[in-house]
C-alpha cells in the first residue's frame, strides 16, 4: 500500500511541476521550420543561443504543411519558417500572425544521388529504366514536393515517371531515402545537398528554375508570440549578417539580393 | 457529407488487402510458433515469447527505421530480394506486407498461444493413447479446441493492420495504390487542410474499430487476452 501511495503522490508532483514549468524567470523560445533550412537554421539558432546563453531555446523541423495546420489548432509555436511564404500569409490573414510575413529566402531543388554522378544528370535521365525509384517530397502539402512536380510536368515527365516517384512527408525524409540508398535520385533541397554529410556522399544538379514556381520562403512571429521580445530578437537576427552568412553559405538566395 | 474520392477508395482497398495478406500469413507462420511456445519447456522460451512481444512496446519509428535500412541495397534483406532477383522491398506492397507480419505478430501469436495451452496436456495423452499420431492430433482435436482462439488472432491480426501508420510512413512512399493506405491517406488530407475528406475516412476507421471490437469483445465464451 504504502509503495501505491508514494507512486501516486510521485505521479502527480510531475504532473504539476511539468504544467507549471514556463513560470521560469528566462526567456523560451520555440521555432518551427521546414525541413529544407534544417542544417542551416541549426547554425543560425547555435549563434543565436550563444548571444542569449540563459534562455531556452527549441527547434523543430518538419513539414511547413504540418506546422500550418498545427499553429491554426492553436500549437504553443513562436515563429514559424515555412519553405513557402503562402503558408505564413494564409495564417496572417487568419489574424494568427503578429505582424507581417517576412520573407527570408528563395530555395532552389536539385537533383541528387549518391549512387551516380549527379553533376551530370538533368531531368531527362530521369526516363532512364535503370532508374527504378525517384524521391519527391509530398507535392501535396510540402512546398518541394510542389515545385518538384512542376519541373517534372514542364518538362512533360510527370505522368511518365509516375510508376518511379515516390513521396517523403518532408524534404529531409526525401533526402534519406535516397541516402539509404532505397531511392537511386531524389529532388530535395539544394541547402540539404550543400549539408556536409550529404555533400560528401553523392553530388548534385541544380534545376532550372525558370521550369517552376519559385521558392519563395517567408516566416512570421505567431500571434502567442507577439509580446514575446525573444522572438523578435531571433527575427532581427536573421536580418542580421551572421544569419545571413550561412543562409547564403546553405544556397538560399535572399531578400534584396539578386538571382544569380 | 462528401463523398470519397477514387483515390481514397484506392487506399481503403489497398488497406484491406494489406490486412487480409498479412492476417492470412500471420496465421501461417504464427501457428507453428504459437504451438512451439506453448509446448516446449526450453529455456529458449523466454527469449522467444519476448522477442514475439517485441512489436507491442517498440515504437513502429524503431521497426520502421530498421525495415528501412535492411530492405535497402546495402542491407542484408536488401542484397538478398536483389540476388533472387525481385528488387527491393520498400515502396512496394510486398514490402509493406513484411512490415505489416512483424508489427502484428503478438496479435497473432499470442491469442493462439493461450488456446493451444487451453487445450491442455491431458487431451494430448488421451489421443495418443487412442493411437493418435501426433499431426492427426493436431488437425482433429487441437485445432477445432483452438478455433475460438484462431478467430480471435485473426480478427486483432487484422484490425491491428489497419491501424498501422508509422511502419508505412517510413517505408511506404505514399504510392497511390501500392502503399498509401488508409491512415497514410487521412495525414495527408489534415497536412493539406482538407479536413471533410479527412473527416470521412477517419470516422470511416473509428466505425470499422469499433465494430471490430464489439464483434470480439461480444462472442460468447471469448476471452480476448487470457
Amino acid at each position: 500500500m504504502q509503495g501505491i501511495r508514494r507512486l501516486l503522490v510521485a505521479t502527480l508532483v510531475i504532473l504539476v511541476a511539468s504544467l507549471s514549468a514556463p513560470a521560469a524567470l528566462a526567456g523560451s523560445l520555440t521555432i518551427v521550420a521546414a525541413a529544407d533550412v534544417k542544417f542551416a537554421m541549426d547554425e543560425i539558432v547555435a549563434a543565436f543561443r550563444e548571444a542569449h546563453p540563459d534562455d531556452r531555446i527549441r527547434v523543430i523541423y518538419g513539414s511547413s504543411g504540418k506546422f500550418h495546420t498545427q499553429i491554426q489548432q492553436g500549437a504553443p509555436f513562436d515563429l514559424y519558417f515555412s519553405a513557402d511564404i503562402a503558408f505564413p500569409r494564409g495564417l496572417e490573414e487568419k489574424g494568427l500572425s503578429a505582424g507581417p510575413t517576412r520573407p527570408y529566402a528563395v530555395g532552389r531543388i536539385v537533383l541528387w544521388s549518391n549512387v551516380r554522378d549527379a553533376t551530370q544528370m538533368t531531368l531527362q535521365d530521369l526516363a532512364d529504366p535503370t532508374i527504378r525509384k525517384i524521391a519527391i517530397a509530398n507535392p501535396r502539402h510540402a512546398p518541394y514536393g510542389m515545385r518538384a512536380e512542376e519541373a517534372l510536368r514542364s518538362v512533360g515527365l510527370w505522368d511518365p515517371l509516375q510508376g518511379k516517384i515516390v513521396q517523403g512527408e518532408n524534404i529531409a525524409q526525401t533526402a534519406q531515402f535516397v541516402q539509404t540508398g532505397n531511392a537511386e535520385v531524389g529532388i530535395i533541397a539544394l541547402a540539404l545537398a550543400l549539408n556536409p554529410t550529404l555533400a560528401e556522399a553523392g553530388g548534385y544538379h541544380l534545376i532550372d528554375d525558370s521550369l517552376h514556381e519559385p521558392l519563395e520562403q517567408g516566416f512570421i512571429i505567431t500571434q502567442r508570440a507577439a509580446n514575446n521580445p525573444l522572438a523578435a530578437a531571433f527575427a532581427d537576427f536573421m536580418d542580421g549578417p551572421a544569419a545571413r552568412e550561412i543562409m547564403i553559405r546553405y544556397g538560399f538566395i535572399l531578400p534584396g539580393e539578386a538571382a544569380q | 457529407m462528401a463523398a470519397l474520392s477514387n483515390a481514397d477508395w484506392a487506399a481503403v482497398w489497398l488497406t484491406f488487402k494489406l490486412a487480409s495478406v498479412t492476417t492470412v500469413i500471420l496465421l501461417i507462420v504464427g501457428t507453428p510458433i504459437a504451438w512451439w511456445l506453448a509446448r516446449t519447456r526450453s529455456r529458449w522460451k523466454g527469449v522467444v515469447g519476448a522477442v514475439v512481444a517485441l512489436p507491442l512496446v517498440l515504437p513502429p519509428t524503431v521497426l520502421g527505421f530498421y525495415l528501412l535500412v535492411a530492405m535497402g541495397p546495402y542491407g542484408p534483406v536488401g542484397q538478398f530480394t536483389q540476388w533472387l532477383g525481385i528488387g527491393l522491398l520498400p515502396f512496394t506492397f510486398p514490402g509493406l506486407v513484411v512490415g505489416s507480419v512483424f508489427y502484428s505478430l503478438p496479435f497473432v501469436v499470442q491469442p493462439v498461444q493461450n488456446a493451444f495451452e487451453a487445450v491442455g496436456e491431458r487431451m494430448l495423452e488421451v489421443a495418443a493413447t487412442l493411437r493418435a499420431n501426433p499431426w492427426d492430433t493436431f488437425f482433429t482435436v487441437v485445432l477445432p479446441l483452438a478455433k475460438p482462439g484462431f478467430i480471435t488472432a485473426a480478427i486483432l491480426g487484422f484490425a491491428h493492420t489497419v491501424g498501422e501508420f508509422g511502419v508505412v510512413l517510413m517505408i511506404g512512399g505514399n504510392i497511390p495504390e501500392k502503399t498509401r493506405v488508409v491512415s497514410v491517406a487521412i495525414y495527408d488530407h489534415v497536412e493539406a487542410l482538407e479536413y471533410a475528406e479527412a473527416h470521412v475516412l477517419a470516422g470511416g476507421m473509428l466505425l470499422f474499430s469499433f465494430v471490430v471490437l464489439l464483434a470480439l469483445y461480444s462472442r460468447k465464451g471469448a476471452s480476448v487476452w487470457k
